[in-house]
């Protein structure tokens, strides 16, 4: 797999991030060699292995239902960059 | 089990302007799980609580926090599965869907794609008693509700509330097995009430807590048949998926709005193009969300903070022996026990509240289809006057259940049970009692009634002519009889003994 200029573009777009055109083919260039770097893995011969989702067998954690969290507004807004009336305020977005 | 059988509708044809064309529906529901806290977190589902007050650092995604996956809402999910007939996959496992909105802090939600929890499954339709449309659900995933923006406060800025973030939802899909508008709206209805009667989900549409994206696409009579034979969607046309819809109205209104849409497309000899839509209620319109659809690529992928979701079989099989009765056997029991029709069945089973009130009267009553009138009839149309519910009806099952044994002992007549049950609803009391106080009685002894009739008979020597000629006029000597006996006597014991007094 190749990732082209505008692969690289797409991908920072999707990831909202701001790359200035002039930048986009060594950040190509980055994921060719990060991908590259990972595709050694299919020399490997998996047929018939169960894919290892833990290094140790464990079962997912459960909680049971409770309310034991929330009610701490302040807490949750202290970092917004702005905040009114309880809402978090962000600028105006409609579909 | 008991089953009624059903024959299969016919689906809905629309004409256009060369052809006739069929609609081919499937659904994405979205249910919440009714549960007391997160899907992921320890924070309230309470509704109409103040902004982002019910809400964790996990839900507000606060760097480093993990999820811990609520039990309960998984065992509602599996109880949801085995009420629609589902396979349950005891392996499944949560994915991360990605996309960037203010009101998703995480930056993703966290589904399942690849494995969910609940396999295929069924819902039977009931469109009019005997017509009945089989729909397969495909699968049931669970996954995390997204927040509320609000866009009005402000004319700059959106306002945004967490409180829905994280809440479970179970996302119910169905095959595209719905054939019109005013089947979707029958299978919402059914979906919704097989959820109350599970308890998984309260089924409030108004609050968002059940919410359908619609599959909507036309084919030429025929087609679908095809389609069905072999599994093969190229026979059927490009789908539109109208999102959010939360009206059964809306529902069917979209409906009809798109298939129209399509048919005017497709018979210009243009292409349907494969997108998503949303429906306006102000115009009946469905509009293009395209802009939005050309940013979306969800990039799913397994999600690195949950194992897989193991389950065991008898885990499964403990819930699947504490299901309650649902709305298809209950209705079947109803139709069998109780000598219904299935309309009063359907009517009396639409609400879990309302079926077991009716049981209670008609175990004590001894009378299904009399039962039924009284409730169906009587007390639901008199709690519909008050606008209340059955939950707050001032009449309890065995206050209406000894109004019916009066009728049925013949102690007093249709017209006195109406003003009985008047009495009793507005003022409570012990039916039999307050008859008996307010000499509320008919008169059922023949040799009363036959003493009336005589004395009338022979105070009216030229009216007994006159019947005899003319047999229409009995019904006089009846009137006369009610009146002497002040309204008490069984008018069909006067109507009997009148006829034979006259000789006709």
């Amino acid at each position: 797999m190749s990732i082209d200029k505008e692969t690289a573009a797409k991908v920072a777009k999707l990831a909202r991030i701001k790359v200035e055109d002039d930048a986009l083919p060594a950040l190509a260039q980055e994921f060719n060699d990060i991908l590259g770097f990972i595709e050694q893995l299919n020399e490997v011969d998996v047929d018939g292995v169960e894919p290892m989702v833990s290094v140790t067998p464990m079962r997912l954690k459960r909680r049971t239902d409770g309310v034991t969290d929330g009610n701490m507004q302040d807490k949750v807004l202290k970092n917004a960059p702005d905040a009114r009336e309880g809402f978090f305020a962000v600028p105006k977005v409609v579909e | 089990m008991l089953d009624l059988t059903y024959d299969t509708p016919k689906p809905k044809v629309i004409a256009g302007a060369k052809h006739d064309w069929e609609l081919v529906i499937g659904m994405e529901v979205h249910a919440q799980v009714a549960s007391q806290a997160k899907l992921f977190s320890g924070a309230s589902t309470k509704f109409g609580a103040e902004p982002n007050s019910n809400v964790s650092f996990v839900d507000a995604a606060m760097p480093g926090m993990l999820p811990v996956i609520n039990e309960y809402c998984i065992e509602q999910a599996v109880r949801t599965g085995l009420g629609l007939k589902a396979e349950i996959n005891l392996t499944s496992a949560f994915d991360r869907k990605n996309y960037f909105y203010p009101d998703l802090p995480q930056g993703y939600q966290i589904s399942q794609l690849y494995h969910p929890l609940v396999g295929e499954g069924e819902i039977i339709v009931d469109m009019e008693p005997g017509i009945a449309r089989k729909v397969r659900i495909e699968r049931i995933h669970v996954e995390q509700d997204a927040g509320k923006s609000i866009h009005d406060m402000d004319p700059h800025m959106s306002f945004v509330d967490l409180n829905r973030t994280g809440v479970a939802l179970m996302e119910i899909v169905s095959r595209p097995d719905i054939r019109g508008p005013e089947e979707a709206a029958a299978y919402i209805a059914k979906l919704r009430q097989i959820l109350r009667y599970l308890g998984t989900c309260d089924g409030n549409m108004q609050n968002g807590n059940l919410r359908a994206d619609v599959n909507v696409s036309i084919c030429r009579p025929g087609q679908y048949e095809k389609y069905m034979e072999t599994q093969d969607f190229s026979h059927l046309g490009t789908r539109c998926e109208i999102k959010n819809m939360n009206s059964m109205r809306f529902i069917q209104m979209a409906i009809e709005y798109e298939a129209r849409r399509q048919i005017q497309i497709v018979e210009g000899g243009g292409k349907v193009d494969q997108e998503t839509r949303l429906y306006d209620p102000d115009k009946n319109e469905t509009r293009s969300m395209r802009s939005k659809e050309e940013a979306h690529d969800y990039r799913y992928f397994p999600c690195p903070d949950l194992l897989p979701l193991e389950i065991e079989q008898a885990w499964v099989d403990d819930i699947a022996a504490s299901l309650p009765e649902l709305p298809d056997e209950k209705k079947a029991r109803f139709v069998k026990d109780f000598g219904l029709s299935e309309y009063d069945a359907n009517v009396l089973t639409a609400e879990v509240v309302n079926a077991a009130y009716f049981e209670q009267v008609v175990t004590q009553a001894d009378d299904g289809k009399l039962s039924a009138n009284w409730v169906i009839n009587e007390l639901f149309g008199r709690l519909k006057k008050d606008d209340c519910d059955i939950t707050d009806s001032p009449v309890s099952p065995a206050q209406l259940a000894g109004i019916i044994k009066l009728i049925k002992a013949d102690t007093i007549s249709g017209k006195m049970a109406k003003d009985l049950f008047e009495i009793v609803y507005t003022e409570g009391g012990n039916p039999e009692e307050i008859a008996e106080a307010r000499g509320m009685k008919q008169v059922t002894d023949t040799g009363a009634i036959e003493t009336a009739v005589d004395e009338i008979i022979a105070a009216n020597p030229a009216q007994v002519e006159k019947a005899k000629q003319n047999p229409k006029l009995a019904g006089w000597f009846v009137g006369q009889v009610m009146k002497a006996t002040g309204g008490k006597a069984n008018p069909k014991a006067v109507n009997d003994i009148v006829a034979a007094k006259l000789g006709l």
